[in-house]
């Protein structure tokens, strides 16, 4: 019995490599992702003091290999788009009168502002942020002698201020939940057909490939709109997880990636012609990116270049970002109109090659 | 309609394999055309490129009225094409299955009633209307397939071996439906490799390896074979079939039954010699006569004429 099956196994190449191989590249992937060390944390500096103390602050900062200074601000105001986007973690605050108050031995409040959105970088951040400027402190020394009060970066988190994981999580699932129903559900639909048989019939008919394409779409967009508000209502409901955006912008959004993924499902089920080829090629060209690359559970700055470089290409980083926003934000169009283009492209390129792959022809 | 179903030439290679070698002939309109072949033969390939299913390699043909290589989809509206795989929905039921392929075809409004009262009472399902496709016995899904395959009265219709793996009686009653849509002018293409079903055609295109091998109606294919057939009855078939085969004036012979029938150069002669040749072996004839051939016989003489095997 058992040579019969390592018979079966030998022959059949496909599965054989991915038993060697997708837990390779699981390993290697996973050792990388899978870190709760934070780095390369990007963040702002307003530097309102501008004193050879401040600018050796913000150094302190950039010297200790986690963050990364993205941007110098002049004003205030810049602060909150910045936030809103994503675009930095933090932004730290150093009043003006900095240097002046370390020379007359006041305390020198600097003030870390934190996107709280992905509770678990935010917290770290803020660890970092704190030893960052007690070590500071501890180095400092201002007309060769010790600082008597030391530093203290005043930490405040927005947007999720009491850093609760449930509000980074259940947005989170949201993407998770789409990307199941997209990839493996509408994967299985068209090599289904064709093992059947029925594909065959349906190819004999006048029928066009978009028809059959969009119908098959059509009932999961459906399917997916409604997990949505489910996933929205029982997060506000059993977990208290706010929505301060605006729906009908995250149902948008929600429908695009949708499409674009399920578009990818139907191209993958087209391609495969196997029902069980098509869900290993769905789990891994896009359950496991959108579930490790997306920035998800695991922040994105920390990964090595070359993840993050492919971070770029996995739609649901766009649609996590989107989706943070909506929910602990209350941003929409104007903040996030970047990511809303990436998921219109996102959208027609999977319908797209959903399109092109799909053929009504036996060969 | 001027063309019902015409042949050039068709080809289909998949990498060195020739599936369908220059297959060429003619349809008339209202005719019920029969592939006759073993598996393999090319069969069902020839039928999926003239569905517009399959691109061919080489060859042209056109079907109703419409070139399958630059019309490809309007034929589709002009065929109807039941596939050798059971290719209804198990989990909808009939009246479902219905409206789908009628929605496919564009079948609406009161037509739509009128074809679907029709498929019902064709296929003896108006009581099963609610029933899953997939609860149905084999034959009624056959009559239910040929019935979503004509609910747009297409003028040409494609069948692949429809009858496999259905008992006899459902059989015969398949083929009464085909006999009245060709009555009612509708040109039939069928495939089969039962034998006997051949006799049902108005013309037969028997197929070996990719090659027309014959091509004529069934009586005038029988009497392609012009070597005489005779049955030989012994009490030891297999021995009797074995020690026949290399007997003096035997072309062939093969086992029927508990009988051996047996190709011959000559019937007389061999009537004469083969009684001593059998005692010599140790076997007794019990009956010796002369038959005519079935379609299977005539197959195996062509094969062997044109010096090929059967394959499959």
């Amino acid at each position: 019995m058992a040579r019969k099956e390592w018979l079966h196994i030998r022959r059949d190449t496909r599965s054989l490599i991915m038993a060697f191989a997708v837990p390779a590249v699981m390993v290697v992937m996973f050792g990388y992702i899978i870190s709760f060390d934070v780095n390369n944390i990007r963040m702002a500096v307003l530097d309102r003091d501008q004193t050879i103390q401040s600018r050796d602050l913000v150094d302190a900062f950039r010297s200790s290999g986690y963050f990364r200074v993205a941007r110098y601000l002049n004003d205030e105001r810049q602060i909150s788009p910045l936030l809103e986007a994503g675009d930095v973690r933090l932004v730290l605050v150093i009043p003006p009168d900095f240097s002046s108050d370390l020379a007359t031995r006041q305390p020198a409040p600097v003030q870390a502002l934190v996107d709280g959105g992905d509770a678990n970088t935010a917290s770290i951040a803020i660890n970092y942020a704190q030893a960052i400027v007690a070590s500071y402190s501890a180095t400092a020394v201002l007309k060769g002698q010790p600082l008597p009060v030391p530093l203290q970066a005043q930490s405040r988190v927005w947007y999720n201020e009491d850093l609760k994981s449930s509000n980074m999580i259940v947005p989170g699932l949201m993407v998770t939940v789409m990307m199941i129903l997209s990839a493996l559900l509408t994967s299985l639909t068209v090599a289904r057909e064709w093992e059947r048989g029925t594909m065959e019939q349906l190819a004999a008919t006048p029928v066009h490939r978009l028809e059959v394409i969009l119908g098959k779409l059509l009932p999961y967009l459906g399917i997916g709109i409604v997990d949505i508000i489910l996933v929205a209502v029982v997060g506000g409901l059993v977990f208290a997880v706010p929505f301060r955006g605006s729906p009908v912008y995250l149902m948008v959004n929600a429908l695009l990636f949708l499409v674009g993924a399920q578009g990818m499902g139907i191209f993958i089920s087209a391609t495969a012609k196997s029902q069980f080829l098509a869900t290993q090629l769905a789990m891994i060209t896009t359950f496991l990116p959108a579930t490790l690359l997306s920035g998800l559970m695991f922040d994105l700055s920390s990964m090595p270049r070359v993840l993050q470089f492919v971070s770029y290409a996995v739609p649901a980083r766009y649609f996590i970002t989107v989706v943070r926003g909506v929910f602990l934000k209350g941003v929409g169009l104007q903040v996030l109109w970047g990511q809303s283009l990436s998921m219109i492209i996102f959208a027609t390129v999977g319908l797209g090659l959903a399109v092109h792959a799909f053929k009504k022809e036996i060969a | 309609m001027s063309c019902a179903v015409e042949v050039h030439d068709l080809t289909k290679r998949f990498g060195d394999f020739t599936a369908v070698d220059r297959v060429t002939f003619t349809v008339q309109p209202g005719e019920i055309f029969g592939f006759l072949g073993p598996n393999g033969a090319g069969k069902t390939t020839t039928i999926r490129m003239l569905s517009g299913l399959l691109a061919p390699t080489s060859g042209d043909a056109c079907v109703a009225d419409l070139d399958i290589l630059t019309e490809t989809e309007d034929v589709k509206q002009r065929i109807g094409y039941m596939s050798q795989l059971f290719s209804l929905y198990g989990d909808l039921t009939v009246d479902e299955n219905i409206a789908f392929f009628a929605g496919l075809y564009g079948v609406a409004g009161e037509r739509l009633e009128r074809r679907r009262a029709w498929v019902l009472r064709m296929a003896g399902l108006e009581d099963h209307r609610r029933q899953l496709t997939a609860e149905l016995s084999l034959g009624w899904k056959q009559r239910l397939a040929l019935g979503c395959a004509v609910l747009h009265e297409p003028p040409i219709l494609f069948l692949d071996e429809p009858t496999s793996g259905v008992d006899p009686v459902s059989r015969r009653n398949f083929w009464e439906l085909i006999y009245s849509l060709a009555d009612g002018g509708t040109t039939v293409l069928v495939s089969t490799h039962y034998m006997e079903e051949a006799e049902y055609c108005h013309r037969l295109a028997l197929m070996n390896r990719g090659r027309l091998i014959a091509l004529d109606t069934p009586a005038n294919v029988r009497r392609l074979m012009q070597e005489p057939l005779l049955e030989v009855t012994t009490r030891e078939g297999p021995a009797a079939a074995q020690a026949l085969q290399g007997a003096p004036g035997v072309l062939e012979a093969a086992m029927f039954g508990r009988a051996v029938h047996v190709m011959v150069e000559d019937a007389r002669a061999a009537a004469a010699a083969l009684p001593a040749f059998l005692a010599s072996k140790g076997l007794e004839i019990q009956h010796i006569a002369p038959i005519t051939p079935s379609l299977e016989d005539v197959f195996v003489a062509l094969v062997r004429r044109e010096g090929g095997a059967v394959e499959g």
